[in-house]
């Protein structure tokens, strides 16, 4: 084309510097419009941490608080429950969490701080269904007879033990999430937000 | 141009200029006090916990986190343990309990949300800043209203004078002036627990506050608008030097 | 360029008119090469299009057009604006963009079209764009106004208020009218949903097809110059204009010039001086609306006081009819008369370098007169000011009307064969 046969190199650099500062321009635009599509202070204070009584919950019953919108349970474990995960240890598909589900921890067998409380986020981790409670043993609950106890996801099926690790060949992929959480009292759980190192 | 031309403009510049006089001869104008507004976090601070500890009981800044506090340089336990009540939280609005409708019947007229009064009150007569700035320092005492109290620039205002024991108590003279119009001064009758220049300190600080308050982001607006200029300057340069290139082919 | 770029252009242009497109608007379209600083606006125009629609955009994605309070009391609107400013990461920046986009778009097509004024832009054959053109700016007011109800303070409320009152004066329909604008017996929420449905939807598509039409008809006919001479009439062996030069590059990047220029005094407000002195954000609209207490004083924002000083300035009844609905009138026909101006200019020529003394001084009183009105319309009237204007609103109309008389008689210079150029 004639313009780029007569381009001499001075006009090139000041095209090249031109372009290379407007699109510096460009980006620096993009920054305020992108950062409005994150969550806002709101948002942010609505997810703040949530503290919880644990105090009440007697043991074998669950609670459920809101943290981020989505369900957390807390569930205080009787002495059999506790017992119910070593049962359960070659029927899950990650035994040991050797997955990032969890903060370190509760890379445990029973997944928490405190062997006695499980603190899990209840969203399965197949499609986002919360599961159901199938605390009992057996085929009471309609499960099958050698069920140790755990929870049943009404979506499509994936089982998991009452550490909230997910069984073998299930559609779920992974264990139920461990949110970052604390003790703050003997029986005051912080949800949402991890220890000061 | 002919003399009519010269005429008209001149009469029309003469409207113009003679146009703001009008104006504020015509609007029932106040002297404002230039306010000393400051964003010295030690001012603000100081501001907020006058703003927490004397107005928040009856007016809510109820678009301002409490953990918003934060940028002026209070640590969140300070803001923990000082400024929040029971059952809050640091993400918390600054809201208050008193309900509208029942503070309405209690004072004539519900105490306005105040997150944004230092931008509403700005007029022709002055800042937001300068209004409430004077606003505070000319309360003075008035048997007549329920309260007891009246103000210079706010005449029967609702709200009773809540700083009352910093200040002083202030009663009004009004002086008739040669030309027919009153003049209104306040004379300190009984002391507060703050001396007069203290006072107008612990104000400027207290609307320093309620500045930053009204637009927490300025300060960074401003300085994100100095980077901005200058880069746009920097380009207007290589844009004219690029214009100037390909425009010496044409002739 | 590679052979298989090459394959690919091909391809589209078979199937879509993309390469001619370009040439067609851009590369082989030639705008008179003496274009001065007044031209800058039309693009200028277009960008604040682009900014108020991006902006836009954005903001629709956190605002709620909602009068109902919210649990502290405040209209839910009103909040959620704060909201925008407050807690929305960087939309503080993107809300003031939009805020001065507003009145920035009325500060370029105020100056664009007293360029075509200038220069004589809308004779013929170019009536369609000036057509277009002031179309574009009366749908420009409405977005505007319709804009302005959104923040729900107590200036959108009560100027929402009065202009909607304003369709009340006109004879046997105006009440009815005005009711089924508000859709409500006062400005409400139903009022605040149906403009924001109307600004952030129907408006703007009807700005969009009106600013294509406006340039498809400009680059029909060829763009107008400084010189008012038709750079088409004198063409080289190839039949491109003599005085014509490619739009791409060179008014390229000369318009790349101007817009940096342009966004160095718009960032300046935007990040120095938003509220523009309360008038750009008027200082009462940062108290939420409220139905029952109006603001001592009501001023429109400064882009609408012209006309507005014009509606005040009718004071007398006519022919049965109050002086409300006459004031509509004028303030209407004062905006409308606008378009006719391709057939009220008589002057043998078209632009302001080779008019006569009598055509220049009518500018200048208008433009006196205008911006007069301009600052008489944010001040209450008083009877000296509303004789003022009713004197600049006669010269306003005058201007207009007595055009084909004063232009015809004026002594006007000949118009070169070719455009100057340095």
């Amino acid at each position: 084309m004639s313009v780029d046969q007569k381009m001499d190199s001075g006009r090139r650099t000041l095209l090249l510097a031109t372009s290379a500062a407007g699109g510096v321009a460009a980006v620096a635009t993009a920054v305020p419009f992108v950062a409005s599509l994150t969550p806002s202070e709101r948002a942010k204070a609505a997810g703040a941490p949530v503290e919880v009584d644990v105090g009440k919950l007697a043991p074998g019953e669950m609670m459920t608080v809101e943290w981020r919108g989505k369900p957390v349970w807390i569930l205080r474990r009787t002495e059999d429950m506790l017992a119910s995960l070593d049962k359960a240890e070659d029927k899950v598909s990650d035994p040991s969490s050797d997955k990032p589900m969890q903060p370190a921890y509760a890379k445990n067998k029973h997944r928490s701080i405190k062997p006695e409380f499980l603190v899990a986020v209840g969203i399965c981790t197949h499609l986002g269904c919360s599961p159901s409670e199938k605390f009992k043993p057996g085929a009471e609950g309609g499960m099958s007879a050698d069920w140790p106890g755990g929870f049943l996801c009404p979506c499509h099926g994936s089982m998991f033990d009452l550490a909230g690790r997910v069984y073998k060949s299930m559609p779920a992929p992974d264990n139920l999430e461990i949110p970052p959480h604390q003790y703050l009292a003997d029986t005051t759980i912080l949800v949402g937000e991890d220890g000061k190192a | 141009m002919s003399i009519r031309v010269i005429n008209f403009i001149k009469r029309a510049a003469a409207v113009l200029l003679f146009a703001p006089a009008v104006a504020f001869a015509a609007g029932a104008s106040v002297h404002l006090d230039k306010a000393p507004v400051s964003t010295d976090p030690a001012a603000l601070q100081h501001g907020a916990k006058l703003f927490v500890n004397y107005c928040l009981n009856c007016h809510s800044a109820s678009f301002v986190r409490y953990n918003q506090l934060e940028n002026i340089g209070l640590s969140e336990q300070l803001i923990r343990d000082n400024l929040l009540f029971a059952g809050e939280k640091t993400g918390d609005l600054m809201k208050i309990a008193m309900r509208p409708d029942e503070s309405k019947v209690w004072f004539g007229k519900a105490p306005p949300d105040l997150t944004l009064v230092a931008r509403a009150r700005a007029s022709g007569d002055g800042s937001g800043a300068d209004w409430l700035y004077t606003y505070l320092r000319q309360f003075y005492r008035d048997t007549e209203r329920p309260t007891g109290w009246n103000n210079v620039i706010f005449s029967n205002v609702g709200m009773p004078h809540v700083l009352w024991e910093l200040q002083g108590e202030q009663v009004a003279k009004v002086t008739q002036n040669a030309d027919g119009t009153t003049t209104t001064t306040l004379e300190l009758v009984k002391p507060g627990k703050l001396s007069p220049a203290e006072y107008d300190k612990a104000m400027a600080d207290l609307v320093s506050f309620l500045v930053w308050m009204g637009e927490p982001v300025a300060e960074k607006r401003k300085s994100i608008g100095v980077v901005v200029l200058i880069f746009l300057a920097g380009l207007f340069v290589l844009s004219y030097a690029l214009k100037k290139n390909y425009w010496k082919d044409i002739h | 360029m590679t052979t298989k770029t090459q394959a690919l252009l091909n391809w589209v242009d078979e199937r879509f008119p993309l390469t001619s497109s370009i040439k067609g608007h851009l590369t082989e379209y030639y705008a008179p090469k003496n274009f001065n600083f007044w031209y800058f606006f039309g693009s200028l125009a277009l960008l604040v299009l682009v900014i108020q629609i991006l902006t836009g955009i954005f903001l629709v994605m956190h605002y709620k057009p909602d009068a109902s309070l919210n649990a502290a009391g405040v209209p839910v609107a009103f909040a959620s604006v704060e909201y925008i400013m407050r807690e929305v990461p960087g939309g503080w920046l993107i809300r003031y963009l939009h805020s001065t986009g507003a009145s920035a778009f009325f500060v370029v097509v105020y100056l664009h079209m007293f360029r075509g004024l200038l220069y004589g832009s809308y004779r013929k054959p170019r009536e369609l764009i000036w057509i277009f053109g002031t179309l574009i700016f009366l749908v420009l007011m409405a977005e505007a106004f319709m804009g302005y109800l959104l923040p729900w303070g107590q200036m959108s409320f009560w100027g929402a208020q009065v202009i909607v009152n304003l369709f009340s004066a006109i004879p046997i329909i105006g009440p009815d009218l005005s009711l089924v604008i508000r859709g409500d017996y006062v400005v409400s929420d139903a009022t605040l949903n149906r403009f924001f449905s109307f600004h952030v939807i129907a408006v703007p598509l009807v700005l969009i097809g009106l600013v294509a039409a406006h340039i498809i008809a400009l680059h029909e006919v060829g763009s107008n110059n400084p010189d008012g001479v038709e750079i088409k009439k004198k063409k080289d062996a190839n039949g491109i204009p003599l005085d014509g030069i490619p739009f791409h590059p060179y008014y390229t990047v000369k318009d790349i010039v101007g817009v940096v220029a342009f966004l160095f005094f718009f960032s300046a407000v935007v990040f120095f001086a938003p509220e523009a002195g309360g008038y750009f954000l008027e200082f009462n609209n940062f108290l939420p609306a409220d139905p029952l207490t109006t603001p001592p004083h009501i001023a429109p924002v400064w882009y609408f006081t012209p006309f507005y000083s014009i509606l005040r300035a009718v004071t007398y009844p006519l022919f049965g009819l109050d002086a409300k609905f006459w004031g509509v009138v004028a303030m209407g026909a004062s905006v409308v008369i606008i378009a006719f101006l391709p057939w009220l200019d008589r002057s043998p020529v078209k632009s302001i370098r080779y008019k006569g003394p009598i055509f220049k001084f009518a500018v200048v009183v208008f433009v006196i007169c205008f911006f007069i009105l301009g600052y008489l319309g944010v001040l209450p009237p008083t009877p000296g000011r509303t004789l003022v204007s009713q004197i600049c609103s006669v010269l306003y109309f005058a201007f207009f009307l007595a055009m084909p008389w004063y232009s015809k008689i004026d002594k006007c210079k000949p118009e070169p064969e070719r455009v100057n150029f340095k």
